[in-house]
């Protein structure tokens, strides 16, 4: 699904270039949950915001289901993320004057599905994500994990090839970080490709691999036994 | 813009922010109120002086005779200068073809008039038939002095509105009354009105009666002329300017008077006077599109910070937009829409409260120098496209500089 070879990336930071990836090879296959782990400065954001084509890399290649991603302009890049990709914030990143319905709705506008269509495809997934009564509520009026689940349920709607997660928990206790790592963990059971960038070990280990970045090169890159959230959750 | 879909979704955004739509629609809306409310008075101006203009016969031209102040030909300064019949008929003659109504004036000083036992204190002036049309007087009942009245001498009196008011008010009609002057009794055959009631306390009687009852000999006051209509009205003060230097030149040589002395003869043309008036208009006008034009530039650069400060407060939503497939165009187009549709809204919310007070109070306007207010609606119309461009113009900028920005970094702006 994902094919990188020798991706490099640095940042000008006034006279000193910063020299974010060095040259990072990494593949994951259709269905797979990758979690991406490193410590601050390891450049697990940047490679993220490479994936989601919010970057742009200095060289390398990145294959998306076998399509280069490859001197998009802003319009092309916007379809790509449109049609291949949904995208989890850590700060949720809800629409606030929207409520949770119309959040979830609005890739699908972008995607030019009309409107009724739209809302239909909007509930359904609200009503997968367990929030179809909330429909109605705007983000001010939900929780944290409420939130986050608009938040997976907009990602969803749009149907994308992979989903990636920028510390999709950081900003939730641990208990309702179990339950969306249940959503996530539910989701790819149904076989979605998702990327989970995080630095907490427990959420890591609730993937089916991780791969650890250290200083902007893959240290370590291992397939894992998969520990189940439903377990913490009631 | 027929995009359903883009519509509904502005209108989401506009029900959803009312407070921002408020202020933006707010700014717009009193600047071209404003602007319309001034320039309905600058033209209420223009039409105040034009009406106190009216009064009397737009190309008149007068002569008033005064006192010499300059020393001419062995005369010494300080003679007072004295028309006579001579000068005026002379004249006419000479000029037929460049006068369109004539009449000579005589005030009758020093003579008591009398309606039964009530005395009355009104001025008494012998004219020709003409001058009502200088005066531009309209008879309202009888007739006006006749050329027959003047040849036969006849003793008949045209009076004012206000003295049929305020003398013959008992009686239907003072048509066949009698008034004496100085003990000769004077038939009423006619009243006439003017616009001002002050210029209605006068009575009318021929000039030839005034001269020969009242011991005027040949002596005129005032000569008074109206020329023809030109095609326009440069043409006409041009025409008048000639008239009155020539008539002067006439009356100074006839008078052995320094061509330069102006205090001995006075030739006042009333088209050169509107001329003045209309060039202080033309001003006026120009003044108050000054300050619109300011108006419009201090509501254009409100309208654009507004658009600035609603681009960057939406930042973040730009960069949500974006992540999930927003293209730029679409940022720009959705931004510009709700601009245009809000400034458009507003300002014809603006301009028709504008009009609609300007109908409502403009007729009631009536103070010296304003009248009827009002305003022409292609112009009404021209500011509020132009609000509306320089809007779109200013939301451009910002809105394209958004929707250029990098997701990242837009995601990060709080």
């Amino acid at each position: 699904m994902i094919e990188i070879k020798d991706l490099h990336k640095s940042y000008q930071m006034g006279s000193n270039s910063l020299h974010v990836l060095k040259g990072i090879d990494f593949n994951v296959e259709a269905g797979e949950l990758v979690a991406i782990m490193g410590s601050s400065g390891s450049g697990k954001s940047t490679l993220l915001n490479i994936l989601g084509m919010l970057d742009v890399a200095d060289s390398g290649e990145y294959l998306l289901d076998g399509l280069p991603i490859k001197n998009l302009n802003e319009t092309k890049a916007a379809n790509y993320r449109n049609k291949f990709l949904g995208f989890i914030f850590q700060s949720f990143n809800l629409i606030n004057y929207k409520t949770a319905l119309e959040n979830v709705a609005l890739p699908l506008y972008y995607q030019g599905v009309g409107r009724k269509e739209r809302q239909e495809k909007a509930l359904k997934y609200l009503e997968q994500v367990g929030l179809k009564e909330w429909s109605h509520h705007l983000p001010s009026e939900l929780s944290g994990g409420q939130k986050q689940r608009v938040a997976v349920a907009r990602a969803m709607a749009a149907e994308p090839k992979v989903l990636l997660a920028d510390e999709l928990t950081g900003a939730l206790d641990s208990t309702t970080s179990y339950e969306i790592m249940d959503l996530i963990q539910k989701i790819n059971d149904l076989g979605n490709t998702i990327l989970v960038v995080t630095h907490e070990d427990d959420i890591a280990h609730m993937c089916k691999r991780i791969v650890h970045l250290k200083d902007g090169v893959i240290v370590e890159d291992k397939k894992i036994e998969q520990v189940r959230a439903s377990q913490y959750v009631q | 813009m027929f995009d359903l879909e883009r519509w509904q979704e502005i209108f989401e955004t506009i029900r959803k922010n009312k407070l921002r739509t408020f202020l933006t629609g707010l700014s717009v809306a009193s600047g071209i109120f404003i602007l319309v409310i001034l320039l309905g008075f600058g033209q209420g101006m223009r039409n105040g002086i034009a009406h106190e203009f009216e009064q009397d016969a737009s190309t008149s031209v007068w002569v008033w005779p005064g006192v010499t102040s300059k020393e001419f030909k062995g005369l010494n300064p300080g003679r007072r200068i004295q028309l006579r019949n001579e000068n005026y008929s002379k004249w006419n003659e000479q000029n037929t073809a460049r006068i369109e109504y004539n009449s000579a004036r005589i005030f009758v000083r020093d003579v008591s008039v009398t309606y039964g036992n009530e005395a009355l204190v009104y001025g008494v002036r012998g004219v020709h038939e003409d001058f009502q049309f200088i005066e531009n007087s309209r008879v309202s009942e009888g007739r006006f002095i006749s050329y027959s009245d003047l040849v036969n001498t006849s003793k008949v009196i045209v009076i004012g509105n206000k003295i049929k008011k305020d003398v013959f008010g008992h009686l239907d009609s003072p048509i066949g009354e009698y008034v004496d002057i100085s003990g000769i009794p004077f038939k009423i055959v006619g009243v006439f009105k003017e616009q001002r009631e002050r210029e209605e306390e006068t009575l009318y009687i021929p000039l030839t009666t005034a001269q020969r009852v009242f011991n005027g000999g040949d002596r005129i006051s005032n000569m008074s002329y109206t020329l023809p209509m030109a095609e326009n009205f440069d043409q006409a003060v041009a025409q008048a300017v000639v008239f009155k230097d020539e008539l002067k030149e006439y009356l100074s040589q006839v008078h052995t008077v320094h061509p330069e002395d102006d205090s001995a003869l006075e030739v006042w043309s009333a088209l050169e006077e509107a001329k003045r008036y209309y060039s202080l208009t033309g001003n006026i006008k120009f003044f108050f599109w000054f300050v619109g034009i300011c108006t419009i530039i201090a509501g254009v650069v409100g309208v654009s910070n507004i658009m600035l400060i609603v681009v960057k407060e939406r930042t973040r939503e730009i960069g949500i937009r974006k992540a999930l497939g927003a293209k730029p165009w679409s940022i720009i187009g959705m931004i510009l829409h709700e601009a245009v549709f809000i400034t458009a809204f507003s300002g014809f919310l603006g301009l028709i409260f504008s009009m609609l007070l300007l109908e409502l109070i403009g007729p009631h306007v009536e103070v010296d120098y304003i009248m009827n207010p009002s305003v022409d609606l292609n112009v009404a119309l021209t500011t509020v496209f132009v609000l509306v461009l320089s809007g779109t113009v200013a939301g451009f900028f910002p809105a394209w500089r958004a929707a250029n920005v990098q997701v990242i970094t837009a995601l990060r702006d709080e």
